[in-house]
């Protein structure tokens, strides 16, 4: 063996080393978590409230809180941050300010979750006097899910050559009859992806929703936006942390895991299928 | 003849970069001007200003006057979208649109609200064979624009122009990227078009401005050096350099 061959037989095989190593970290974790979760699995447990200090039962209303959290979660980004995205990939012109304001939304997204929390504490609980309710939690979450939203619409959009916004133009169309017409089109799938996975992300955080109205212990459904609740990542947080008897509800515990595991792996199913279809009718 | 394009004193910069330097030029009803000149010297730019599609360059801008039948496009009450649908253009690189061959030639109609389905179909059809490709596309309208070859694609582009019925025909190096018999489809092109439009083509290739066009404007680093007759320009021009161009002794 040359030195070239050697070259290219160890890059070769450093590469897929860091391959494998991923694959096998990924495969463990998802093996311990299915093979013990599923053991506590069944129609009770995905169908009824937590009994006896949630050492029986099911996890219905962490579900349940947890659906309700994300769905005000995407309401609030999911337009808000493709408008944004439109706004500042298409209009804004390409100024140093502009640069600054792209910056700081990266910057944003990798701004640890905890202090997001305790902004929706100060701006939703408190200011807005919305007190800790679902109605404070999701829109914490949206706005910690916000420059997700907006850096993955943006790039989506960027991937749309500018030939066809050129092409459009030379034809008499309007910026926005341009941008409607023939380039949204084209970005949407993308776009929606982006969001969805950031939204399944929103789905499985805990600190945003700490103190902004998950509940310890609720065994009851929320009654309105306004009702604190249960949610999977916080109560999987309290079986595995908080609770009296750790060890006696570990099975519990990893059964609620399995549960948020299997919701947000839905959540980024359905991603794969919107765009799936998206892009299907696209080429038609 | 009648003038259909007049540039006055027209000044292009992009930034602090002067591009376009005190162009003066009229351009007639039905005839092909061709625009030749080494790379950079302002040819595209100058298309450009025509339908102002430099406008979306952030940091352009202009001095001077481009009339159009007497009207001055950079007038600050002119309708631009109005302006670019008068003055078709043609890209260097064909931009078929992700849509089907139908779509793509009633794209254009479609934005400016035409709703009537038989009259899109009447134009669509009427805009392909002025485009000389009707005969090969007329069984396959609906199936994508990119199974086209790339020549097609160029002419299917200059259908999408023709189906707006513009004035003007700008075209930037329309043949730059196809092969000999699909150049020579496209010239044939320029030839039967010119009795409805003005064209302005750029070209790099000297023997196609020969060929094609009637006048031709020699740029260079942003100059209009030479506009005459193109039979006079490439016999007899009246400047060292454009002879030394035209002939290949630089550029």
């Amino acid at each position: 063996m040359n030195k070239k061959e050697f070259g290219q037989f160890m890059g070769f095989n450093l590469l897929r080393m860091c391959f494998f190593i991923v694959l096998l970290t990924l495969a463990v974790i998802s093996f311990d978590i299915i093979s013990k979760g599923i053991k506590a699995i069944n129609w009770e447990f995905i169908s009824t409230m937590p009994r006896n200090g949630m050492t029986e039962g099911g996890v219905l209303p962490a579900i349940i809180g947890t659906i309700m959290v994300t769905v005000i979660t995407a309401i609030l980004a999911v337009p808000l941050g493709m408008g944004c995205a439109i706004y500042i990939n298409e209009y804004a012109n390409n100024s140093k300010i502009t640069r600054l304001i792209r910056m700081s939304i990266r910057n944003l997204s990798g701004v640890p979750s905890i202090v997001y929390g305790l902004f929706g504490v100060v701006l939703f609980v408190q200011f807005m006097h919305l007190g800790t309710c679902i109605l404070s939690s999701g829109l914490t979450l949206g706005l910690m899910t916000l420059p997700w939203t907006i850096t993955a619409s943006e790039e989506a959009l960027k991937s749309v050559p500018n030939s066809y916004r050129y092409g459009s133009l030379a034809l008499g169309a309007s910026k926005w009859q341009s941008i409607r017409t023939n380039v949204l089109p084209y970005a949407i799938p993308g776009m929606l992806t982006g969001t969805i996975l950031g939204l399944a992300r929103a789905a499985g955080e805990t600190a945003p929703i700490l103190f902004t109205g998950a509940a310890f212990y609720l065994p009851f459904l929320p009654k309105s936006l306004f009702s604190q609740f249960m949610a999977l990542p916080y109560h999987l947080y309290i079986m595995s942390t908080q609770h009296h008897s750790i060890s006696k509800v570990r099975p519990l515990a990893y059964g609620t895991a399995l549960v948020l595991i299997a919701l947000v792996f839905l959540i980024n199913f359905f991603a794969i299928i919107l765009r799936y279809h998206l892009r299907k009718r696209r080429m038609e | 003849m009648d003038i259909k394009i007049r540039a006055d004193k027209f000044n292009f910069f992009y930034n602090e970069t002067m591009a376009l330097k005190n162009i003066s030029m009229n351009i007639f009803k039905n005839t092909v001007v061709g625009i030749i000149g080494p790379s950079g010297c302002g040819k595209s730019t100058f298309l450009r200003s025509i339908n102002r599609m430099n406008d979306v360059i952030f940091g352009a801008r202009h001095e001077g006057d481009i009339l159009i039948d007497g009207e001055n496009i950079y007038d600050k009450d002119i309708d631009v979208v109005g302006i670019r649908r008068r003055i078709g253009m043609v890209f260097q690189k064909s931009n078929p649109f992700p849509k089907s061959i139908f779509d793509n030639v009633a794209y254009g109609l479609k934005i400016n609200g035409i709703k009537d389905r038989s009259y899109i179909a009447q134009k669509v059809e009427k805009s392909l064979q002025d485009a000389a490709l009707w005969n090969e596309v007329k069984d396959r309208l609906s199936k994508s624009a990119f199974d086209l070859s790339g020549g097609q694609q160029q002419r299917l582009c200059i259908a999408r122009a023709l189906a707006v019925e513009p004035e003007v025909l700008l075209m930037d190096e329309p043949a730059s990227a196809l092969d000999p018999t699909a150049t020579l489809k496209i010239e044939e092109l320029i030839h039967e078009l010119k009795s409805k439009y003005s064209i302005i083509i750029v070209t790099h290739n000297m023997q196609q401005a020969a060929r094609i066009s009637d006048y031709t404007a020699f740029f260079m680093m942003g100059e209009l050096l030479e506009y005459d007759i193109t039979s006079k320009v490439f016999t007899k021009p009246s400047k060292k350099i454009t002879e030394d161009y035209i002939t290949g002794r630089f550029g």
